[in-house]
């Protein structure tokens, strides 16, 4: 086990040593520094088993220390799978372990690794459905074991906002390649955004090492490093990641608790590559690490990753990272290196002079381990004997570090997001991304460029091509040098005893892969699916590559024919609250609001508004309707109907645009009269109604339905940008606001204080409208009757809403005037059989099931849906809006109950209330045609299931001659 | 330990079970020939074999079984729809699903979670009461539930997000889900069996019809001949019945649907709201999956927008609070075909032996079994069109007899 002290600067680049912290694991006591993460202060303190695998439970430990795979997730008091390699370590943090039951340490569940091989790739396609409903009984108890963290149910929502940002150029990544291209696309002028997701500048210059000597990328690092800070023309976001790529460089770049959302001309992605494991067993215990883990590990935070190490590599970085381990006091027990070839001499020369031992044409076969599995202890080499084979016999050593590294793979996400493909080159066994939009470039290992000055030189012609697109100066490019390939081919090495993994997150050994294939899951699509290989919360960062290796020879193909699969945003997990943002919840209230709170107004959602229901309790609501209903048919009442759509047509073609969408004829309507108005669409169906009011000879005032009016006013200017029409359509809606006086004695009221307007049923009456003052204010006045009362609607700019409603109150209070609400309005029309589009009109319904073919007019050449109700119109009809009643004393139909017709269904409730006025429960409701002879019986079936026999009546309930609204 | 897992654990050899088949050579001519091998084009193929015996069947994938809306879809399984038409279709579909696991002899992963909508308008509480009455009334197990039912089966869930407090529920008990994927490996490895063909990488390019006949498909693999042609796609509808002369009433959007990491269970049920336009389930796996409208405008592609997924999980958020701090893992897109009318077009076609199963929107998934059986009637029986999609057939949208499911399908999926 490590000691844990840790080691002396310059190790330790982000930690702060004056500023010990502590913390808790799994109810235990650490002590951390500023700067590290929970993992490295774990590692610190030689604690090294950090989370459970997904399946069999199994010990894990760091494998990245970048934040990139599963087994470094903890739980959070507040929050699951939290990578403990990235979150910052902090004084008096809870940090727990998941997926276990007992404890972190002897998990009850662990056993289930020893049954692995009950366990083949998919057996839960194989099983627990046998007999007949055993599933039922086995789900419950397989569904307990999902999931990996605990979601705090109680978790209150935090603040998180977003923010904008425009910028020439987004590099994302700031490793040498990010850096230098910033660097130069600035230094041309170029306002450059540099996003980092690591706390300090630098990328693979921090923890990498490139020279025998290991001072080149020190030297490089501080060179780039004092040019980038404080460029006038590079804003830099550190601990910030680009989530995703969206079309058009539409990037979200999460930092802290905000969203950036980026537009950036060009973009250039400079992210690097993901070190790749080599496959064999037991390549997941603790201790066992990808090699750029082992070097973050001792160069970020000064934690020594172990006392004998043993390296596997495919590549030279491997002997680089044993003089790294070596200088820090790490004894190298052997370099293991896959490639019989001869590798660089100096290299080789180096590793003999510091006596660490060399195993060329080897690799590790076997992790040995501690009881427990708690860490590695040792290790099994072997000679390589051919492609995945080994000897028989091979060489043990102790070691309680295992650093690997088969090569890497480029950060292709946010490339394949934009259409970029990958494609393999045999001869460098590595993936290449090709066909990017122009508007995209890549740069460095991403780019396949892995020696540092073909990094730096492929950095310098990105910048050099986003100048040349942006139009600013161009500097002259550097030359490329030939380099050796850095990936290891055929890195996978199976064992007959397993627990050989490709993919940690999922616990999926070589033998699942492959026999995902011989049952058939050939693509590697249909085996990512059947195997679940890349699903987990890395997404096959580690699994692409050896997954697309061993399907594509288990399936006779080439690797480049065989792919990977499809990365999709995001790049890494993210939390909802980034991409939520502040919670807008837009709603809407008219300018009386205040008003109806006062009066004490019951308020109920219409569309985004806020309206009235009825003034009094919610309990109260029955008694509070039937009297508001009594006091306008007897007195009078005042409804605010601000939210009723509005909209101004005027142009010399006004009266044109009303004729082609609506049904009615306007042509002829005379100025200071109003029509009715129903629309219906192409189908013929009926999608809104409203009032016409004729203002002038190129004017009209057209009202919506409240839900209506703003699909309304699109369709408008959607029309109207084919019709061409010299016509001008303004939204008034909000402009506006306007109430309802209604009652036999509204018109009293309305003289008190109404100037400019004769108000004499002669000079003004039914369906006509003026323009005057009412309480001083310009007001246009509507003669309606949709509550079936005489009524004035009476529609003010809104900012005089509240002043208009207190001078009619006041005007009204002798009388006995009172407000009454949304609810009671639809009692009222419905008693006068009047419809409420969308209430009593469905996605079918044509004019001519409502009894509303008196409201279309007949000798226009053309209105919107006058083919399809012509059509409509030829068929027979097969249902129609029936009004019925039923005794007082009936059970009462809801709106949504069923008509029925036999044993089939005619039709359904759509409005439904008792009438005080009419002394029965009255509704409407459809019905086959042949039920809706008035005098005839309607079976509704109601709550319960109780049928009742309703009468079907001739419309409207109250008052059939409508002398009451044209008095 | 179920028994049929010990010969994988007790063998020395693993015992290969070949559900999908190994590539083969395209014959000249198929009596039937099915474009698309999705859940239903492998159903059809299925029933085809399974109860008329015809297995001269080739059904053509130009991509990866399964892997076009089948493989994108959220696998809700229910039939709480509107019209009589629509609910006695899906009804028979959920019966369908339910003994798919022991048809197949492959488990389907079918778990009965039940589907909970909620109302936040009175004019919701309308349509769902209208809902849940056409469903009992066909035997489905649907309810309407007030506030308190609804804080019983899901605790977690806000009753009063921002300015729509929940007013009611429609309680679908009938309500499931499946893994998706495993349906379509179950009819493709029963097809299989039966001597049905399937070839994947094989994309239809053009239809041969001669005198309102089709003859045969060409493909990147060869021409071939065939009786009949079922187009059985998703995400092309039109595009294809345009190839045979077709005109189609279908606009093609793009769906999202999203997914976050595992976590341990908490939620059982499918929660949607029709307000929000937000539904939520967590999975077998413990990952949570939303899922909302379809995007604003029509488009053949299935890139992600960032758009949708801020107002989408926005609207998560304000459902359950808590998930503030759940972590979003991968975002995904389907192509859904629309019909104005919001349901399927099943049937015959004005080609004489071109039959369709298209438009099938974002409702695709749930029909899977009772499509396959009747598209398979259909077929075999060389017209005869079962009364059960009857309703469904193409020439209803210019004969005025739409079956209008819109607000049965907004959201809900």
């Amino acid at each position: 086990m490590n000691s844990p002290t840790r080691l002396p600067a310059p190790m330790g680049l982000l930690i702060d040593r004056e500023r010990p912290l502590r913390f808790s694991f799994e109810g235990q006591s650490y002590q951390g520094f500023e700067g590290d993460s929970v993992a490295s202060a774990l590692l610190g303190n030689g604690r090294w088993l950090l989370s459970r695998s997904f399946k069999y439970h199994r010990p894990r430990g760091p494998l990245s220390m970048a934040g990139q795979d599963a087994n470094s997730l903890v739980q959070l008091p507040e929050e699951p799978n939290v990578p403990a390699d990235l979150h910052p370590a902090s004084e008096g943090l809870k940090v727990a372990g998941q997926n276990f039951s007992g404890s972190l340490d002897s998990d009850r569940d662990a056993y289930l690794g020893k049954f692995s091989r009950f366990m083949p790739v998919g057996f839960y396609y194989r099983a627990f459905y046998k007999p007949k409903g055993m599933w039922k009984i086995w789900e419950p108890l397989i569904r307990k074991k999902a999931g990996l963290g605990v979601l705090d149910l109680d978790f209150k929502p935090q603040y998180y906002d977003k923010a904008y940002l425009f910028v020439d150029l987004a590099v994302i990544g700031a490793g040498p390649a990010g850096l230098r291209a910033a660097l130069d696309a600035a230094n041309s002028g170029a306002k450059v955004l540099l996003i980092e997701q690591q706390p300090v500048l630098g990328g693979s210059l921090n923890y990498a090492r490139f020279d025998i000597a290991g001072t080149r990328a020190t030297s490089l690092r501080a060179e780039l490093l004092a040019a980038v800070e404080g460029h006038p023309n590079i804003q830099v976001l550190l601990r910030a990641t680009c989530n995703a790529w969206f079309t058009d460089n539409y990037l979200p770049v999460i930092q802290h608790k905000r969203m950036y959302k980026v537009r950036a001309t060009r973009c250039l992605v400079a992210a690097g590559s993901f070190d790749q494991p080599v496959v064999f067993r037991n390549n997941d215990l603790p201790g066992v690490m990808l090699t750029s883990a082992a070097q973050r590990l001792m160069k970020f935070y000064a934690v020594k990753p172990g006392q004998r190490a043993v390296v596997l590599t495919g590549n030279d970085d491997g002997y680089l990272a044993a003089l790294d381990l070596q200088e820090q006091g790490v004894t190298v027990a052997a370099l293991v290196d896959m490639r019989t070839t001869p590798v660089d001499s100096e290299l080789a020369t180096e590793l003999k002079r510091r006596q660490i031992p060399l195993h060329l044409g080897s690799t590790v076969y076997e992790a040995l381990h501690e009881a427990g599995m708690r860490h590695v202890s040792g290790v099994d080499i072997r000679p390589i004997t051919g492609q995945g084979k080994v000897a028989t016999q091979g060489l043990q050593l102790a070691c309680d570090l295992l650093c690997m590294s088969a090569g890497y793979m480029p950060v292709y996400q946010l490339l394949c997001q934009a259409g970029g493909k990958l494609a393999y080159e045999e001869t460098r066994a590595e993936f290449a991304i090709s066909n990017l939009p122009t508007h995209l470039d890549i740069a460095g290992s991403v780019n396949g460029r892995h020696l540092l000055d073909n990094v730096l030189a492929d950095a310098a012609r990105g910048a050099a091509e986003a100048l040349a697109a942006l139009g600013l100066d161009v500097p002259t490019p550097a030359a490329f040098a030939a380099e050796r390939p850095v990936n290891f081919p055929w890195p996978i090495f199976p064992h007959p005893k397993g627990k050989d993994f490709v993919d940690f997150d999922e616990d999926l050994q070589v033998r699942d892969i492959v026999n995902a294939t011989r049952s058939g899951y050939r693509d590697i699509q249909l085996v990512k699916r059947f195997s679940t290989v890349g699903m987990g919360p890395s997404q096959g960062r580690h699994s692409a590559l050896p997954t697309a290796r061993l399907v594509a020879h288990a399936t006779g193909r080439s690797i480049g024919e065989t792919g990977v699969t499809t990365a999709r945003p995001p790049f890494e997990a993210e939390k909802l609250a980034h991409v939520a943002g502040r919670a807008f919840d837009p709603y809407r209230q008219t300018p009386m609001h205040r008003r109806h709170l006062e009066a004490g107004a019951k308020m109920m959602p219409a569309g985004l508004w806020q309206r009235p229901a009825f003034y009094g309790k919610a309990e109260d609501r029955d008694r509070c309707m039937q009297e508001e209903a009594r006091h306008v048919r007897e007195k009078v009442g005042l409804i605010d109907v601000s939210t009723l759509g509005g909209l101004d047509v005027r142009g010399p073609d006004a009266a044109e645009l009303l004729e082609r969408l609506y049904t009615f004829g306007f042509a002829k309507l005379a100025v200071g009269r109003t029509r009715y108005a129903l629309m219906t669409n192409e189908h013929g169906v009926v999608i809104d109604d409203g009032v016409c009011a004729r203002l002038g000879e190129r004017h009209f005032y057209v009202s919506a339905t409240t839900s209506g009016v703003d699909r309304l006013y699109q369709q408008m200017l959607k029309w109207n940008a084919q019709w061409r029409l010299d016509v001008d359509i303004t939204n008034v809606t909000a402009a506006l606001a306007a109430v309802n006086l209604a009652g036999p004695l509204s018109r009293q009221v309305l003289a008190k204080v109404c100037e400019g307007i004769d108000l004499s049923a002669e000079a003004f009456p039914y369906l006509g409208v003026r323009l005057g003052k009412v309480a001083g204010i310009a007001a246009r006045v509507l003669r309606v009757g949709f509550v079936g009362e005489l009524g004035y609607e009476i529609h003010v700019p809104a900012r005089y809403a509240e002043r208009l409603w207190d001078v009619l109150m006041e005007a009204g209070a002798a009388l006995g005037i009172r407000p009454f609400g949304v609810e009671t309005q639809r009692l009222l029309r419905l008693e006068k059989g009047h419809v409420i589009i969308s209430q009593d009109t469905d996605g079918m319904t044509h004019p001519a099931e409502i009894d509303m073919q008196w409201a279309i007019g007949r000798k226009k050449p053309f209105f919107v849906g006058k083919r399809s109700i012509e059509i409509l119109e030829a068929q027979p009809l097969k249902r129609k809006l029936v009004g019925f009643t039923l005794p007082p004393t009936s059970a009462q139909p809801l709106e949504g109950h069923l008509v029925l017709d036999g044993a089939d269904i005619s039709g359904n409730v759509t409005s439904c209330e008792y009438s005080r006025t009419v002394g029965q429960i009255i509704g409407l409701a459809y019905a086959a045609t042949h039920q809706a002879t008035p005098g005839m019986h309607i079976p509704i079936r109601v709550e319960g299931g109780e049928i009742v026999q309703a009468t079907v009546v001739q419309l409207p309930f109250h008052d059939p001659e409508n002398q009451r609204q044209e008095l | 330990m179920p028994f049929a897992l010990l010969k994988h654990g007790l063998s020395a050899d693993y015992p290969v079970e070949v559900d999908l088949p190994p590539p083969c050579d395209l014959k000249p001519r198929y009596d039937v020939v099915i474009i698309g091998a999705g859940g239903h084009g492998l159903a059809i193929a299925y029933y085809l074999a399974k109860y008329h015996g015809v297995t001269n069947v080739a059904v053509l994938e130009k991509a990866y079984l399964g892997g076009g809306n089948t493989a994108r879809n959220t696998a809700v399984i229910r039939s709480n729809y509107l019209t009589s038409e629509g609910v006695r279709f899906y009804a028979e579909s959920v019966r369908m699903f339910q003994e798919l696991s022991n048809e197949f002899d492959f488990n389907i992963m079918y778990s009965e979670r039940g589907q909970l909508t909620l109302a936040h308008t009175d004019a919701t509480v309308r349509a769902f009461r209208q809902r849940a009455e056409v469903n009992k009334h066909f035997g489905g197990r649907t309810e309407m539930i007030d506030r308190q039912q609804i804080r019983e089966l899901v605790p977690t869930l806000n009753l009063d997000p921002g300015h729509l407090p929940v007013i009611a529920g429609l309680w679908h008990i009938d309500g499931a889900t499946a893994r998706h994927d495993a349906v379509a490996w179950g009819y493709a490895k029963q097809a299989a069996k039966r001597g049905v063909e399937i070839h994947q990488l094989t994309e239809v390019q053009d239809l041969v019809v001669r005198n309102g006949r089709i003859e045969a498909v060409k493909t990147n693999r060869g021409t071939v001949q065939c009786g009949c042609v079922v187009q059985a796609i998703a995400g092309a509808s039109s595009l294809l019945m345009a190839k045979a002369g077709i005109r189609a009433p279908i606009q093609t959007y793009p769906l999202q649907a999203m997914v976050t990491q595992p976590f341990k269970p908490f939620l059982d049920p499918l929660v949607s709201s029709s307000a929000l336009h937000c539904y939520v389930q967590q999975t077998s796996r413990g990952e949570i999956v939303f899922g909302g409208g379809s995007d604003p405008y029509p488009l053949y592609n299935t890139r992600s927008t960032l758009d949708l997924k801020e107002s989408l999980l926005g609207h998560a958020i304000e459902m359950f609070p808590f998930m503030a701090n759940a972590k979003l893992m991968r975002q995904w897109a389907g192509m859904t075909d629309m019909t104005p009318d919001y349901s399927p077009i099943m049937g015959l076609s004005p080609v004489e032996n071109y039959y369709l199963d298209a438009g099938w929107g974002t409702w695709g998934f749930k029909s899977t079994p009772i499509c396959g059986k009747t598209m398979a009637e259909l077929v075999a029986s060389g017209g005869k069109v079962p009364a059960l999609i009857a309703p469904f057939a193409l020439e209803r949208f210019s004969r005025f007899q739409q079956v209008n499911e819109m607000g049965a399908t907004a959201a809900s999926h």
